[in-house]
């Protein structure tokens, strides 16, 4: 059965990012249907279809939500995280400039459930297009009592929407540190709990959720929890934790491919199709090495891992950190995995927000010593050194307050364990060339 | 004779009315002052420090942690490129470019052009990797680019004396 687009099912209808156009393609009509339901019915609905963040965390939303204080008497925040920023990873960005009613229309809604006053989208400076096309919207939604005060008659319902726009940091995409942020502070990411739906922005209760979470949102609404769960990977009987994958999800696909790009798919889908079917293949008749299954972060999987479904639990099977933002980069054949973990443990060291001693050392060292490794003056001894940096930086052996070790572990972990053999011979390669480079200059 | 004028303190009073705090409005207001001065002078800090209830050293403690934004000692050229080096650019020659953007301005990344045209820095992934390797003119993402296309486009950039675009 071919799978009909959700979320991008419009995006190339000319002029969709008018309030019109997107009205007269079924735009708002949620938002109307929302709007007959009490804000907990709405809740209800969110949680039965299963949606999980599309941010990384794959977190159930309606379960968030469901950790909001009962009866508060507000202030109560909703921030869409907006901030882009893990390697790979545009579909948030492809939504905004594409499709911006269909964000607004999900955060409208899910104001409405969590009740919400304000909503902050946390935008990524570097989004100018999104920024201009999502303000020019939220301009016509104010002008046409979508936003405001009495939202299309409904009494008590108010929301002001702003757009803040980000100053580059990658820790922003961290939802305490995003809080922070917003807060005119640097974004050093918060010891939780209290958890942000106790109390987050200026200590109030608040919801932070990615942009295509908030999408969903709209059309589980319009079709209800039943429908959405039809789409995608039951949970695994043999794995307790595993909540289920369901819906549809936005893969980002670049690096070496014929045709790098954004395409919506039910979760699941094995990494071979993706990279066959719809990214045309691996690039100039070549071979697939190795592959990041969702974002930087996540690790390595290899050539013969590719049958992995990426599902929420898929990646995690083969020793990836898991599904992440769902953004594949594809490694080709002749590229080597010493110049790619040196690119991503640059990364980590450069965005490292400092506050944690084991990220901010970890991270840099790690960084130092593929550098070195990379000028011919590694060891093999090397291998084993990042290899115990990498296990003890990040949550999962509990050093730091968040996930972003862990993300700069991964690579490192998944990479010399599935490609030791390459840094080996890397390594001893290059110190042998040096050896006689040297040679005539040594006196012993 | 106070650095920021009326109209930018009535712009950035009028952030504040967004938030709960007073602080909030931060990122905001830099974002303002850098637009105007190309860069966050000292005096700026302190005004806007005053103006917003907090001490100078809360405002350089902010803008000190964000890379975006440049004291009076490193100004902003007129353009600001930003060239992508993240893994899916890196794979399809993002590291090539820059180095060749370099080497053809002069210059090194985070440095500004004698002329002061352009100022080129490396950037870490732009959210565009569908377009790699791509860079980021002011605001506006260009790719997939190779180095003849973007050297042209630098070009174009230097040529025009357009204000400052971010």
């Amino acid at each position: 059965m071919e799978f009909e687009p959700v979320l991008l099912r419009h995006i190339a209808v000319p002029g969709i990012q008018n309030l019109e156009v997107y009205q007269a393609h079924g735009g708002y009509n949620a938002l109307h249907q929302a709007l007959e339901l009490s804000p907990e019915q709405v809740v209800q609905m969110v949680k039965e279809s299963g949606l999980r963040g599309r941010g990384g965390a794959g977190f159930p939303t309606g379960i968030k939500w469901g950790f909001l204080p009962k009866d508060h008497p507000g202030p109560i925040y909703l921030c869409v995280n907006a901030d882009e920023s893990e390697p790979g990873t545009f579909c948030n960005r492809v939504l905004m400039e594409g499709d911006p009613h269909q964000v607004l229309e999900g955060t409208i809604i899910s104001a409405y459930a969590i009740r919400a006053r304000v909503a902050y989208i946390y935008l990524r400076y570097e989004y100018g297009k999104s920024y201009r096309v999502l303000q020019r919207a939220i301009d016509e939604l104010y002008k046409n009592g979508f936003l405001g005060r009495n939202i299309l008659g409904k009494a008590g319902f108010d929301l002001d929407i702003y757009i803040h726009r980000g100053a580059g940091a990658y820790i922003c995409g961290e939802e305490t540190g995003l809080i922070e942020s917003l807060e005119g502070k640097r974004a050093w990411p918060r010891i939780k709990p209290p958890f942000p739906a106790v109390q987050g922005l200026f200590q109030k209760p608040t919801i932070v959720n990615n942009v295509e979470t908030l999408a969903c949102v709209k059309h589980i609404v319009e079709r209800g929890p039943t429908w959405f769960r039809s789409m995608g990977v039951p949970p695994d009987p043999n794995n307790p934790r595993d909540l289920g994958s369901f819906g549809p999800k936005l893969y980002c696909l670049s690096g070496h491919v014929n045709q790098p790009g954004c395409y919506e798919l039910p979760l699941g889908i094995p990494a071979r199709e993706l990279i066959e079917k719809y990214g045309g293949g691996v690039w100039q008749g070549r071979r697939a090495k190795a592959i990041i299954p969702g974002g930087l972060s996540m690790g390595f999987m290899t050539a013969e891992e590719l049958d992995t479904p990426l599902d929420f639990n898929g990646p995690m099977r083969v020793g990836c950190l898991g599904l992440g933002t769902a953004a594949v980069i594809v490694i080709d054949d002749r590229t080597s995995m010493v110049d790619v973990l040196y690119n991503s443990c640059r990364f980590f060291a450069h965005e490292s927000c400092g506050q944690c001693t084991p990220c901010r050392e970890g991270t840099a060292w790690m960084a130092k010593i593929l550098a070195r490794i990379r000028r011919g003056q590694g060891y093999l001894d090397d291998l084993d050194i990042l290899l115990e940096i990498a296990n003890g930086i990040g949550i999962i052996p509990g050093t730091t307050i968040c996930g972003l070790a862990d993300g700069a572990a991964w690579p490192v972990k998944t990479a010399i364990t599935k490609f030791r053999a390459e840094f080996e011979e890397y390594i001893r390669n290059s110190r042998s060339r040096q050896a006689s480079i040297l040679a005539p200059l040594t006196t012993h | 004779m106070p650095i920021l004028t009326e109209t930018m303190r009535q712009e950035i009073e009028a952030y504040t009315q967004r938030y709960a705090t007073r602080q909030a409005a931060l990122l905001p207001a830099l974002h303002l002052i850098q637009r105007h001065f190309h860069c966050v002078p000292l005096a700026a800090i302190e005004e806007l420090a005053d103006f917003l209830g907090l001490h100078p050293a809360q405002v350089h403690d902010t803008l000190s942690f964000y890379g975006f934004f440049r004291d009076e000692k490193h100004p902003l050229g007129r353009h600001r490129v930003w060239v992508c080096r993240s893994l899916p650019c890196m794979l399809r020659g993002g590291e090539q470019l820059l180095e060749d953007l370099c080497h053809h301005l002069g210059i090194q990344p985070g440095q500004t052009t004698s002329d002061g045209s352009i100022t080129l820095e490396f950037a870490e992934c732009l959210g565009a990797c569908e377009l790699a390797p791509c860079i980021l003119i002011n605001d506006e993402c260009h790719g997939p680019l190779d180095s003849d296309t973007a050297r042209n486009l630098i070009e174009k950039l230097r040529q025009q004396g357009a204000e400052h675009g971010i």
